[in-house]
């Protein structure tokens, strides 16, 4: 997503001289071409993410589309006021891009874990907050967020997520993508998890559990709809997230259901717990640790669906 | 592009006395904030800012950040006197449903260029400005006036290292060294001595003036930049409450406001420095 994402940015600041790439010194191996091709539209920061996001709006109020570069949650946690106070109150400009959403860094240590940002994110006044499935989503992200102007936090993953979306698909800001159709319950996914949900989604086919996948690129503004289509009509729906299970998808899902009316659907919010995990490893095994391998998700999917079958019988 | 007629003079004492009844009215604190930056405000917006109120987006426009935004009586005395707003609405400071808030806000206040409130903002902001101006070829300058309080904010000085870096001499930093911060004189909360020394070391053109002697501010405005390259930075000394004798140098009125008899006070000192 990462690599997608910078070659696409690439692309369309060539054509367009108002695009400003600003990192905070992160991009070694991948964002070199920007620097030295676009050398108007580059800008390094250093190791200074408040100044990076003030500079941005500086930037962005001058007319410049800018996007903010860093990784898990330098660009938003460490300056957090700065992406309120001036990036949203301001309307300006400016697309906050953080690489290493959730667990990419896994054995980097709870530093490198971004797995609260999609909440804070969320609740900020003017932001749209948006977590791509994978390099497809990724690249029509990209090229929205420059036509559409305004704040934005893009949550990528890091580099080489396998594809998921095989061929064109219709994207747009805003609006789920029903990545397969199934009646017996909604998994709804956001970000990189996308992946393994689809590959829970197929084990549970072969099962016969056919379940309807959703990628919710966008977490705000939530595709209210689709929530409530799926509640209505899969009467199920589990929330499958790389990030706490406090704040992001499953919160935001929660808040439709809670509030919509002649709509019941059972829920369930697969995440990360609010705690720091213990232990370091690779991204698998991270995911791993916290329920989230595709085989894992299959399995308490299965679960929640019976248990549902089971009390329909027991009433 | 309209301009008051009054002198610079006249100016400062006009933001004086807006500060004192706005405040007053409001029952606001930081008249002692506002009060030590109106010298350089005036000859700022009366001498050396271009701008149009016709045109608050005009892009070649000069830009004033006050990134001390609990200063900002002084701030919209001056807008109004510009002709950004009416006078008249001075008088809705801090009232409720006013665009005047208790902090230097832009929404929907034209000539207010980003808010501000939250201390180390200002700068970062005025940076990109700045280097936005550069790579397009623009002329205008920008102007930031942050106070001596807010050099306790590691992000001013996150903006402090880029900006000589990439050699931003469309950029000025104002500090209004009243001495006074939050809960205590400034030397006695966190030291900034050698203020200008420290700013002269991050790579800025920096000069020390009296921040209430109007010829010297003009002098220093218009040998902006100070070298060819570099940002410049003036370090303004200057007296928290300057110009109402009462409030002088106390670190009370940072916080009190100046109501009743001490309002009239207040005013007729003014007044009477005419």
């Amino acid at each position: 997503m990462r690599t997608t994402f910078l070659n696409t940015l690439f692309e369309l600041a060539k054509e367009d001289p108002r695009i400003v790439f600003i990192t905070g010194d992160l991009g070694f191996g991948v964002a070199e071409r920007f620097m030295e091709e676009l050398p108007n539209q580059f800008v390094n920061a250093g190791v200074a993410e408040q100044n990076m996001t003030g500079m941005a709006v500086g930037m962005a109020l001058s007319g410049k589309i800018v996007f903010t570069y860093s990784i898990a949650n330098f660009p938003t946690l460490r300056c957090l006021e700065q992406v309120r106070n001036d990036v949203c109150y301001h309307q300006a400009d400016v697309k906050v891009v953080s690489v290493g959403g959730g667990f990419a860094y896994g054995s980097m240590g709870a530093t490198h874990f971004a797995t609260e940002d999609l909440g804070v994110m969320r609740m900020l006044p003017n932001l749209l907050v948006v977590a791509p499935g994978d390099p497809v989503e990724t690249r029509y992200a990209t090229r929205e967020l420059v036509e559409r102007p305004g704040p934005c936090y893009l949550r990528l993953g890091k580099a080489g997520e396998p594809v998921v979306h095989k061929g064109e698909i219709e994207f747009e800001l805003g609006k789920a993508i029903q990545v397969r159709n199934g009646s017996d319950v909604t998994l709804m996914s956001t970000g990189g998890m996308l992946y393994n949900t689809v590959a829970a989604a197929d084990r549970l086919a072969s099962q016969g559990v056919h379940a309807r996948v959703l990628s919710m690129h966008t977490l705000k503004p939530l595709d209210i709809e689709a929530v409530q289509s799926a509640a209505a009509e899969t009467g199920a729906i589990v929330t499958i997230e790389e990030h706490s299970i406090v704040g992001g998808l499953g919160s935001a899902v929660a808040e439709v259901l809670a509030e919509a009316d002649h709509v019941h659907a059972r829920f369930k919010r697969l995440g990360v717990p609010p705690h720091f995990a213990p232990r370091v490893g690779s991204q698998e095994y991270m995911l791993a640790e916290h329920g989230l391998t595709p085989e894992q998700i299959a399995s308490s999917v299965k679960d929640f669906v019976t248990a549902r079958t089971a009390t329909t019988a027991g009433a | 592009m309209k301009k008051n007629p009054m002198t610079v003079e006249e100016l400062a004492r006009a933001i004086r006395m807006h500060c004192v009844r706005m405040t007053g009215r409001a029952n606001a604190s930081h008249i002692g904030s506002a009060l030590s930056t109106a010298d350089l405000i005036a000859v700022l917006y009366g001498r050396f800012l271009r701008f149009d109120p016709e045109r608050p987006d005009w892009p070649e426009r000069d830009r004033f950040i006050l990134s001390k935004g609990h200063a900002c009586t002084s701030l919209y005395a001056v807008l109004a006197e510009m002709g950004y707003l009416p006078l008249a609405e001075l008088e809705t400071f801090y009232q409720n449903g006013s665009r005047l808030a208790g902090h230097v806000t832009h929404k929907d206040m034209p000539g207010v260029e980003v808010s501000t409130g939250s201390l180390g903002h200002g700068l970062p902001i005025s940076t990109g400005m700045a280097l936005a101006a550069k790579r397009d070829g623009a002329s205008h300058r920008i102007y930031c006036m942050i106070s001596d309080g807010e050099c306790d904010e590691g992000s001013t000085w996150e903006a402090a290292l880029f900006a000589p870096h990439h050699k931003l001499d469309n950029l000025v930093v104002i500090i209004d060294y009243n001495k006074i911060q939050s809960f205590g004189r400034v030397e006695d909360v966190i030291d900034l001595r050698p203020l200008a020394q420290k700013w002269q070391a991050f790579g800025w053109a920096t000069r020390e003036i009296d921040g209430h002697d109007l010829g010297v501010i003009e002098g220093t405005f218009g040998d902006v930049p100070f070298e060819a390259g570099k940002p410049s930075c003036i370090v303004a000394h200057t007296v928290k409450g300057k110009g109402v004798g009462f409030m002088e140098d106390k670190l009370l009125w940072h916080y009190r406001a100046p109501r009743g008899e001490l309002m009239d006070q207040a005013l007729a000192e003014l007044e009477a420095r005419k």
